[in-house]
């Protein structure tokens, strides 16, 4: 468990990583938080030649509120996340789902940039912004360019960033003040990587209908899911709890998730069904 | 007996003393093995067999050997002679051809079995070129589970003919009689998962060798020093006082940490071979797969009743997955469960067979309550569903046949073939009484009410049980006690310190017997070289057996420095009276104890005793269950124990609570999960899920010490392991009673949200 040789450079801007990310030539990798890369290495499971910490590259760190939306900095971290009063009524599915993210220690390193480029399933960031519609922008030797979250998630632990690309931030498009949201995870023991996962918000119009629901599943598949099947069952309807049955089933039903040594792959089926439904019981109790 | 004590009052003993240890450890000035460093250390890494069974064809280190920093890469030929296999601790006539070599030779028998060591400059360099070493394995059929094991088609031991090494007999009275005689009987089939004991620091050792004067001395030592230094100096064919064993500090031992490893001889061959000390830390991912394991256990077991719920017999068989090789102790929790799962209850005609079976697993051995663990599960499961059966009240029942003080001392099952403690009795105690302060303490009549009811979607359920605990293993213990020039008393015990807060357990034995202050005491422990002889820490046996030698050294003490004080004051011996540290003569003169220093005390203690202790207790749980997801939460649980004599009350309730929570790991998240290959599925602590600090908050307990052990001058008994005990049967029974509603039967650990989930929703589905 001891980290496999490697080269470390911790330039103090953006070009300069890309130029090192570029000469390492796909074997080089950009580090945040290094919460979850660094173990993988100490498994042997991944042996860069050269590390380019972001830390010094100033102005990745920035959380803004504005009328876009929310912009989380690649380098925010969770702390900040959960201490950012603002956050709590701009976008408060973002730090409720933060929450839930490992343990104090890992919550004070691990970055908003480094989990979406790990881009691991079982984690909190890449649902939400998968469910949230989020934007993320990236710089690479080819120049910048933006990629919607959809299109950022392949494969487990897999991106469609190229070698020489740096998460730079991730735009969180603004919520109306009326929305409806919920999030419910669940994990053996509080911190662990959830055997299912689900954020949910919808929309009410003016006659008591849910609209644009938005229902995004962790840990039940190879990438963040969508799950719209369970969002179409929403749209239209008012919340009750016929409603909220209808769309636990079509949950269940849309997922096809593993088995693993934590839990059959037919909990986790019933598991997303259950969560939803409470995510969906909160989302209607909460004061709008 | 009567406690020896001859303080009424303002003794150490039976105090909450906070523990010397701490001051040490909170500023941290612990000193573990990774800590230790020598000039010219080389590290070692070992490449262990990545698949479970299978015949070794070559090994090619040549590419690794030329690698920088790579000193050498040490395989099974290197080794002259016969491969040496690891000596038993507690040796049985039929376990012989199952002893573990230290390294593979022809063929790898588990997942994780050593078959090179690589030395190099660090512990990075020996882990980079395992990668560069080729191992060209043959693949051969794995067998892991029960069934393929005990058919004997793939056998792990050609020469042997047969995959089980051991069938031990538990047997009392006449059970067929008894089940032929009785109203009633309930039987079923029950599952122990597969765990480790995880303690916090990883295995470790740094191993030196001095060429001039030939003696090898192994730092990291734990639990028995003295036994493995014998099994070091025999494998090595060195005289026994060639060989030192060093104790540190050590972070957790449980029973798993400090037996004789294949590892522990490699390291040491390396720095003897090469003349460079050798150190190894185990990584978590290797603790895993090497360390024992333990409680791999399924069981077909049935009770008798008289209608009246009186227990008449106890029938059944045990079958214990073993693992690859009879390690050490492998064979304890064999023999453990199949003579303590009658536990603290009267039961009069017994006949078990316990199955030791091999299986290309890692090797187990033994973890906190071996055994009994697993023993008390089954019995308390049984318990309750007799209960329901008779339509006798859960407590009721368990009245009618817990142990009473007048049937002392109580004999359990005989359990043969012998590995030395074929006969055992409970010592001393009277059953009910733990039972019923659990019973009031729990407000179990109020919470009655709850049974099976379901509240804020989640289904409240409540369950009691009892066990009994084996302590003070024989045979003996010493501690040497010397007077030191800064007037302090050095106390040099036998015994290991683990952890468990030894120094501050003996300091204040000695000091209550000295009649000094405890910070006149100074303890040295666990290492060979502060004694000739001496046992450890293990089977809950520190406190009663090094303890009861502290008495014996101190009572040498006071007669040396009597002895002094009366030369010193020209007076005999039968002049002076000593108390808190001044010998004084009737006619008011005095010496006090520094004055003496010049004339030396040093003196030898010990403790012979062959006869365990006994505590024993009862539990309390009360769960919620989330039909939705799975998950139990522990919403109160209570434990009481009579440990025959309380030392520490601090130390002990952390004992007792760090056991139930410890027991909590058990029930509901540990598991070493193998898949069909033979491959272990959990390389990491994401994998393994012990408890965390947050998440059993609730663990009440009470120490009893109304009936002291006859078996000790302190009338103390074992109390390390007691409170893991009950925990399997205990929350099992509490979630069978929230659960009520849907007939479930938690019969299988662990208690997983997903299997909870899985029994709920098939029940369901059968309605």
């Amino acid at each position: 468990m001891k980290l496999p040789h490697f080269e470390y450079e911790a330039p103090g801007t953006l070009d300069e990583a890309i130029a090192l990310l570029v000469a390492g030539d796909g074997m080089a990798r950009p580090i945040a938080g290094g919460q979850s890369f660094v173990p993988v290495m100490a498994f042997r499971l991944a042996e860069p030649s050269m590390l380019v910490d972001l830390r010094n590259i100033p102005g990745l760190n920035k959380i803004e509120i504005g009328a876009e939306g929310v912009r989380l900095g690649a380098m925010v971290r969770w702390r900040d996340i959960l201490d950012h009063a603002g956050l709590k009524t701009a976008l408060a599915l973002l730090p409720e789902a933060i929450e839930h993210v490992a343990h104090y220690q890992i919550r004070n390193r691990g970055t908003v940039g480094g989990s979406l480029a790990h881009a691991d399933p079982a984690a909190e960031m890449p649902t939400i912004a998968l469910t949230c519609d989020a934007v993320i922008d990236v710089v690479g030797a080819k120049g910048k360019r933006s990629i919607r979250a959809g299109d950022l998630f392949i494969g487990p632990l897999m991106t469609s960033l190229e070698s020489d690309e740096i998460i730079v931030s991730v735009l969180l498009p603004a919520w109306p003040a009326t929305r409806r949201w919920g999030f419910q995870e669940f994990s053996r023991r509080r911190g662990d990587f959830a055997l299912a996962g689900v954020a949910a918000f919808y929309d009410v119009d003016a006659s008591g209908l849910a609209q644009n629901a938005h229902i995004g599943a962790i840990s039940v598949g190879d990438t963040p899911l969508r799950l719209t099947k369970a969002e179409a069952v929403l749209n239209g309807r008012k919340i009750d709890d016929a409603t909220i049955a209808d769309a636990t089933a079509a949950a269940s039903a849309e997922v096809d998730p593993n088995g693993d040594i934590h839990a059959s792959a037919r909990y986790r089926k019933a598991l997303v069904g259950t969560l939803l439904s409470r995510a969906l019981n909160a989302a209607a109790n909460r004061k709008a | 007996m009567k406690p020896a004590s001859h303080h009424a009052q303002n003794t150490y003993i039976g105090g909450h003393i906070e523990r010397v240890e701490d001051y040490r450890f909170l500023r941290g000035e612990g000193q573990y093995l990774d800590d230790v460093s020598r000039p010219g250390q080389w590290h070692a890494a070992f490449l262990r067999s990545p698949i479970a069974h299978g015949r070794i064809r070559k090994i090619d280190a040549s590419a690794a050997l030329v690698m920088a920093g790579v000193h050498a890469v040490v395989t099974a030929n290197d080794i002259e002679g016969d491969i040496p296999t690891i000596p038993f601790r507690r040796p049985n006539p039929t376990i012989g051809p199952y002893a573990q070599p230290i390294i593979a030779r022809e063929k790898v028998r588990y997942f994780g079995e050593p078959v090179a060591m690589v030395l190099a400059e660090s512990a990075e360099l020996a882990e980079d070129a395992l990668a560069a070493i080729v191992l060209d394995i043959e693949t051969l059929p794995p067998v892991i589970e029960r069934e393929a094991a005990m058919s004997d088609k793939v056998l792990l031991f050609e020469d042997v003919k047969t995959n089980v090494p051991t069938v031990f007999n538990a047997d009392k009275g006449d059970a067929d009689a008894a089940f032929a005689a009785a109203d009633y009987v309930i039987r079923d089939t029950f599952y122990t998962q597969r765990q480790t004991a995880l303690p916090m620091e990883t295995r470790g050792l740094l191993a030196e060798w001095d060429a001039k004067l030939g003696k090898l001395s192994v730092s990291g030592a734990a639990k028995l020093p003295f036994f493995n230094r014998k099994a070091m100096a025999k494998m090595m064919k060195l005289p026994e006082e060639a060989v030192d064993y060093i104790e540190l500090d050590v972070g957790g031992g449980f029973g798993a940490r400090g037996e004789f490893y294949p590892e522990d001889y490699l390291v040491a061959f390396g720095a003897r071979k090469f003349g460079h000390p050798v150190k190894w830390i185990e990584d978590r991912r290797e603790h895993l797969m090497a360390i024992g394991h333990s409680r791999e256990c399924s069981s077909d077991v049935e009770l008798a009743f008289r209608k009246d719920g009186v227990i008449l017999g106890m029938r059944g068989s045990l079958y214990i997955n073993i693992g690859a090789y009879v390690r050490p102790n492998g064979m304890t929790p064999v023999r453990n469960a199949a003579q303590f799962m009658s536990g603290p209850y009267r039961v009069p005609a017994i006949h078990l067979d316990a199955y030791a079976f091999v299986s290309n697993k890692t090797p187990a051995g033994t973890y906190r309550g071996p055994g009994r663990y697993e023993g008390c599960f089954f019995i308390e499961r049984l318990m309750d569903q007799a209960a329901a059966g008779l339509g006798i009240d859960r407590l009721e029942i368990r009245r009618r046949n817990l142990l009473t003080h007048t049937e002392m001392p109580y004999p359990l099952a005989t359990v043969l073939p012998s590995d030395g403690r074929a006969e055992t009795q409970c010592d001393s105690g009277h059953h009910l009484e733990p039972f019923e302060l659990v019973v009031h303490d729990s407000k179990w009549a109020e919470k009655s009410a709850l049974q099976g009811t379901l509240i804020d979607g989640r289904y409240h359920g409540i369950a009691i049980g009892s066990f009994i605990e084996g302590g003070a293993s024989g045979p003996q213990e010493n501690v040497r006690m010397e007077l030191h020039a800064d007037g302090k008393v050095g106390l040099y015990a036998g015994s290991s310190a683990i952890g468990q807060g030894l120094e501050t357990i003996l300091s204040q034995i000695a000091a209550d017997y000295l009649e000094l202050p405890m910070d006149r005491i100074v303890v040295f422990h666990g290492s060979t070289t502060y004694l000739k002889e001496g046992w450890g820490s293990f089977g809950s046996r520190a406190t009663v057996m090094g303890g009861s030698a502290v008495l014996d050294a101190a009572k040498k003490f006071l007669a040396a420095f009597r002895t002094h004080a009366a030369a010193r004051l020209g007076v005999t011996i039968e002049e002076v009276t000593v108390s808190e540290g001044v010998a004084r003569t009737a006619d008011g003169r005095s010496v006090p104890l520094s004055e003496v220093i010049a004339d030396g005390i040093n003196v030898d203690g010990s403790f012979k005793n062959q006869t365990p202790t006994y505590t024993y207790g009862s539990s309390f749980a009360h769960v919620a269950v989330d039909a939705g997801t799975g998950h139990v939460e522990i919403v109160d649980y209570v434990v009481a124990d009579d440990v025959g004599r309380i030392i520490n009350s601090m130390t002990l309730h952390g004992q007792v609570m760090g056991a139930a929570v410890q027991g909590f790991g058990s029930v509901f998240s540990e598991e070493l999960v193998y898949n069909d290959e033979g491959q272990l599925m959990v390389g990491s602590l994401a994998d393994y899920l012990v408890p965390l600090a947050s998440d059993y908050p609730v663990v009440r307990c009470h120490s009893l010490e109304n009936w002291p052990s006859p078996t000790n001058p302190l009338g103390a008994k074992g109390a390390g392991e007691g409170g893991i005990i009950p925990v399997g049967g205990v929350v099992a029974n509490a979630v069978a009673n929230a659960l009520s509603s849907f007939g479930v039967k938690p019969n299988v650990l662990p208690l997983s949200p997903s299997r909870v989930w899985e029994m709920i929703e098939d029940a369901r589905a059968k309605v």
